[in-house]
Formats: C-alpha cells, structure tokens, sequence
C-alpha cells in the first residue's frame, strides 16, 4: 500500500487541480465534452452567424426611421420602415383616448410603478404605507381612466393599445390571485356544498374556450340581465377574464396545497390554530411558495390572452395595429407591427419570468442544508 | 355541548385528566381501537407500545382528535371531545404534541415556529411569547439556533424544536408519538434527555414509543397494546419482569432479545 505523505487527521484541504478549473476547462466542459457535443457547438455557431447578421441588418443598418409613407421608407432602405412605429406609437400606446387627456394614463402608469414597488419588494422603504397606497390604486386608477368627479369622462370604448392590455392584464392578475387561492382551499373543504360549487365552478371556466366567455360577455349576457340595463362591455370582459384565469389559478395552488405533507396541517391543528389562521400563516404561505413556477406560468398566459378581445371589438396592440395595416398609406408593414408588438409583449412576460425566479431563490433560503 | 365533567371524586387523591370511556374508532370498515377504557392521572407517564398497526398512534391521535372517535367518550381536562369546534380548539391548547416527523414550520425560524400558537391562541404579546420561547429553547439546549430555519438543524435539535414549540403553549399534557424512531442512532439519546427531564419536572406524559429503557426509567405505567385492544397494562418492573399475556410476552421476547 501506498505510504500518505500525510498522518492521519493531518490532511490539509488542497486547491483543486488546474485543469478543472476556469474558461478553458468550463469551454471543454461545457462545449467540447463529447463528438455530439462538439457538433452541437458547431452547428449553433453556424446559426447563429447565419441569422445575426441577416436580423442587424433588416432591423437596423438598412431600416428606414423616418418617412411619411410606406413608399417613402422603401426608396430610402431596403428593410425595415420603422417610421409607421414611429408615427402610429401613440395610438399603439393609448388607443383612441382623448389627445388632451392621455396625461391620465401616463399617470395612471406611474402610479401603478409605485404600487408595485412595495407589493414585489419587501425591503421597500415604508413598505407598509407602500401597501396601503397598493390597495388603493385600484380605485385611483378607474378615477383617473374613467374619469367623473372633476375629471371630463372617457368611454371605456375609447380604450386600446397597450394600455388596454394592461388594462385587462393588471385586473384579472390582481383579482384572479385571491380568487384562485379561495377556490383551492374550497375545493378541499369538508363543507360538500363548499366543496361541489368550488369545482363546478373550476370545471366550467377552465373547460371552456376563453374566445366563447368573450362572445358571452359581448353577446348573449343581454339575454339574461333586464333590458335596459347597460353594463359596460370592457367591465364583463374584465370579469371574464378574471374568473377564466382563477379557474386555472385555483388548480395551480391546489397542487401547491396537495404537496404539502399532511404533518404540516397535523401540526397546526395540534396547537390549536383555527381554520384560517394556520392557512394564513402556515399552508399558503407554503403553498404558494411551490405554486409560483405555475402561478407566474398562468399570469402570463392571461396577459397574452387579453389579445383575443380583438374578436369582440376591442382593440388592443394588434387591433391597433391590423387598423394601421389597413391605412393605404403603411399597408404591407405587417413584419415590422407584429415585431413591434411581440416586443411589448415580450419585455412584460421575461419581466414575470425573471421576477419569479428571483422570488423562488429568495424564499428557498433556509429551507435547504 | 359544552358538558363539564366533575373529575374530582372524592375517595380518589389524584387528579384525573384524560378519561377515556368504552371509545372505539373505524376507518371505514376496519376497526382500529376496540372498547379502549383509560384514565390518566395528572402528573402520569404513560407508555404505550405494541407491534405496528396495534393502534397505538391512532390511540393517542384521538385525545387531541387529529383523529375522530366513533363510539364511547374521551373528556380532556373537563371537556369532552365532540363535534363541537369550540370544546377540540379547547382541549389542543391544552394537549400538546410531538409528532415522529417533527413537522416544524419549514418556512419559518426555530423561534417563529415556537412563538406563533402562543401568540394567535393564546394572544400573548409578541415578546412576552419571545421570552418564554427562548427560555424553552434553553431547557432544550438550543437557544443558538433560534434565528434559524428548521432544513438548517439536525434531526435531533429538530425534534428537540419540537417539543419546545409544543412546551410554549405550557400544555397540562403531553403526547409523544414515536418522538425518536425517526432519528438517527446518535441523536436519540439528546431527545430522550429532554423527556426524562420534562418527566422528572411532573408533566403528564403519554409516550408512544419502542425505547424500552426510557420506559422502565421513566414510565409509571405501560400500556401494551394489540390489534386495537389494550392487552395489558401495569408497572414497568411488573410489565416487563411477569407479563402476564402470551402476546406481551412475545412481543416483548422479540424486542428485548436480540
């Protein structure tokens, strides 16, 4: 046997060897592992040298930024007519609200930042007035889009753009949340009539096609309410919307709530808790912790669906913008409004991708050895 | 239904906490406990022992009614174990228990977890709750792990973390469910050091357990029992020295020789 230059108990810790360690071994590592792996490597380098240069130069080296006309921007480059953005970006951004009131929105925008601020980040300063001022926002924001008391009133069907799809997007996210989690924990309850309206109403909104509770709310919800009541067409959208999303919600944490072990419910009826309690405090807190992948999953799945309101009339970005395609002047500039839109789309789903993520890391600490 | 019963009979010195009266329990069609009659004397520790699926969980399930009981009555502290929401809120504050799992808060630090009952049951002030935790946490030896998380300890500070969460609501009794089968061979000795200590200070203690020795040491009774039947209950010298039922005595063969 091989005599150790070392006694026993006496074994210093040693660097690793170098050739394990830095950008040459992480290359042959992570690149050059294997032949397949070096194929791979290869081949990505050839894709990606094919379509860079191609992108850059459509997009930027040989697009047009200003221009009255379609025309105008081909006679000046050979790709893209960045002008039609340039010159439809406000009606992109507000639909057809009033001109002299679009302050509103962008208010409305700002103060939306600052509500978030503090619901997303605990070590806000002041968080807690922060939240106050959250829960307000709501109310501040119908003031200001909708207008009354002291403001001139806008119809909710000059609503559109992006600001339409926040619109939708930021209400059916606040509400579908809580509506979500009260659904789940119905759908466990030991009160059968709890229990069989909690999933009669999951197994409705989830088994039907979004676009069908659209053309309910447009169309056939007349039907039903008396005549002659009005009932604003974005308020049922919204409602839709909303309800449509906490069916998937309520599924998503209650897989969050059936991967908890038993013991932890066990647990806090042992020391007496009440119902309400040891869920505020010990289930969902859990719970929901394992459900964010999904939650965020079914968020962003509800901001891309507000697109479908197209079909009942509404318009959003891409409404906006088939109106744009059909002016004579931009018509053909379809590759240029879709890229458009896709990127504002886009930049808010990564957004909730990224933040998620960074809530799993900070919840997960403690948790693990 | 909130019927008090009188325990304090007059011929009798002692206390009686837990009376438990002809109960049996079900699942389903399987009868898990069959005419189980118990009384605990206040200051008594129990254990209770028997081959696996005899009942013995279920049993001491059933005094703080994790699980429910379908025949006979269980009355805790003066109150009986009903439907009633109140009279089981009632009788949990007053039990407390330490499971085989632990099932501590993973979320929450070692000193959260042993404040929170206190503070939303029993409505104590946020630090009147801190000082009493820490002073458990030191009767358990850990006060240095209060600001952590509990996936940060070893099994056995854990369950130590438990009985301490347990002990801040200064429960009348105690249930131990299998507290050490869980563990490791090194970190049983730790926990059991705890309960021979809470045993020595006069809780009622009922002990779910396979330690033969914390049994003889520190039990004044131990109960064996059998698919859903108590067989046989006495001393721990007598118990274990003359058993008297050839169930117990083979039971009791196989667990001690070997």
């Amino acid at each position: 046997m091989e005599q150790s230059i070392y006694k026993p108990g006496e074994h210093p810790n040693l660097p690793p060897p170098s050739n394990t360690v830095g950008p040459i071994a992480w290359v042959r590592t992570n690149l050059l592992s294997s032949p397949t792996n070096i194929v791979l490597t290869v081949l990505s380098i050839w894709f990606l040298y094919e379509i860079i240069p191609a992108t850059l130069e459509w997009a930027f080296l040989d697009a047009a930024f200003t221009g009255e006309s379609r025309d105008e921007c081909r006679a000046k480059a050979g790709g893209a007519c960045w002008a039609f953005i340039g010159e439809r970006f406000n009606l992109f951004t507000y639909g057809f609200y009033p001109a002299e009131e679009r302050w509103r929105i962008d208010l409305t925008f700002v103060l939306l930042c600052v509500a978030l601020l503090p619901v997303l980040w605990d070590r806000c300063p002041f968080r807690k007035y922060g939240l106050y001022f959250a829960c307000a926002f709501p109310f501040i924001a119908g003031w200001l889009l909708l207008g009354g008391f002291g403001l001139t009133p806008v119809d909710t069907d000059e609503f559109g753009g992006f600001m339409l799809t926040l619109v939708i997007g930021v209400t059916g996210i606040t509400f579908s949340l809580p509506i979500g989690i009260l659904l789940a924990l119905g759908r466990q309850s030991n009160l059968p009539v709890v229990r069989v309206l909690s999933v009669g109403f999951i197994e409705f909104f989830r088994g039907v096609p979004l676009i069908t509770l659209l053309f309910v709310a447009s169309t056939m919800l007349n039907y039903f309410l008396p005549t002659g009541t009005t009932f604003d067409l974005l308020l049922r959208v919204l409602i839709m919307v909303t309800l449509f999303a906490s069916a998937y919600m309520a599924e998503v944490i209650r897989g969050g709530l059936q991967a908890l072990p038993r013991g932890q419910y066990e647990a806090a009826d042992s020391m007496g808790l009440k119902y309400w309690t040891s869920m505020r405090l010990i289930i969902l807190p859990q719970a929901l912790k394992i459900s964010i992948p999904g939650i965020v999953n079914t968020f962003i799945g509800l901001y891309k669906d507000t697109t479908l309101v197209i079909i009942i009339g509404l318009l959003d970005p891409l409404g906006v913008g088939r109106s744009s395609l059909a002016d004579t002047k931009w018509t053909g500039l379809s590759n240029e409004m879709y890229l458009f839109v896709a990127i504002f789309f886009f930049i808010s789903c990564f957004g909730m991708s990224r933040y998620s993520l960074y809530l799993e890391k900070k919840l997960a600490t403690g948790y693990e050895r | 239904m909130n019927e008090t019963v009188d325990m304090s009979n007059g011929d009798t010195e002692k206390e009686i906490v837990i009376v438990i009266r002809k109960m049996h329990k079900w699942y389903g069609q399987f009868h898990v406990l069959k005419d189980i009659n118990l009384n605990v004397e206040r200051g008594e520790k129990i254990v209770i022992c028997g081959p696996s699926g005899s009942g013995k969980s279920t049993l001491i399930r059933c005094i703080n009614r994790l699980e429910e009981h379908q025949e006979g009555e269980i009355i805790v502290d003066g109150t009986e174990l009903t439907n009633d929401l109140k009279n089981v809120e009632l009788v949990r504050r007053e039990v407390g228990m330490v499971f085989q799992h632990f099932n501590l808060f993973p979320h929450l630090t070692v000193l959260d977890n042993c404040t929170l009952a206190p503070i939303w049951v029993r409505k104590l002030p946020r630090e009147e709750a801190e000082s009493t935790a820490m002073e458990y946490l030191e009767r358990v030896k850990i006060p240095d792990q209060a600001n952590k998380y509990p996936g940060q300890l070893s099994g056995g500070q854990q369950q130590r973390v438990a009985i301490a969460r347990s002990l801040c609501m200064k429960p009348r009794v105690m249930l131990f469910d299998e507290p050490t089968s869980a563990l490791d061979p090194e970190m049983i000795k730790e926990v059991l050091d705890v309960m021979v200590e809470l045993a020595t200070e006069g809780m009622t203690m009922l002990c779910v357990t396979h330690e033969m020795g914390f049994a003889k040491t520190v039990a004044d009774r131990v109960i064996f029992m059998d698919e859903g039947e108590i067989i046989e209950q006495n001393k721990p010298q007598e118990f274990f020295d003359n058993p008297t039922h050839e169930r117990t005595q083979l039971f009791l063969s196989q667990i001690l020789n070997h």
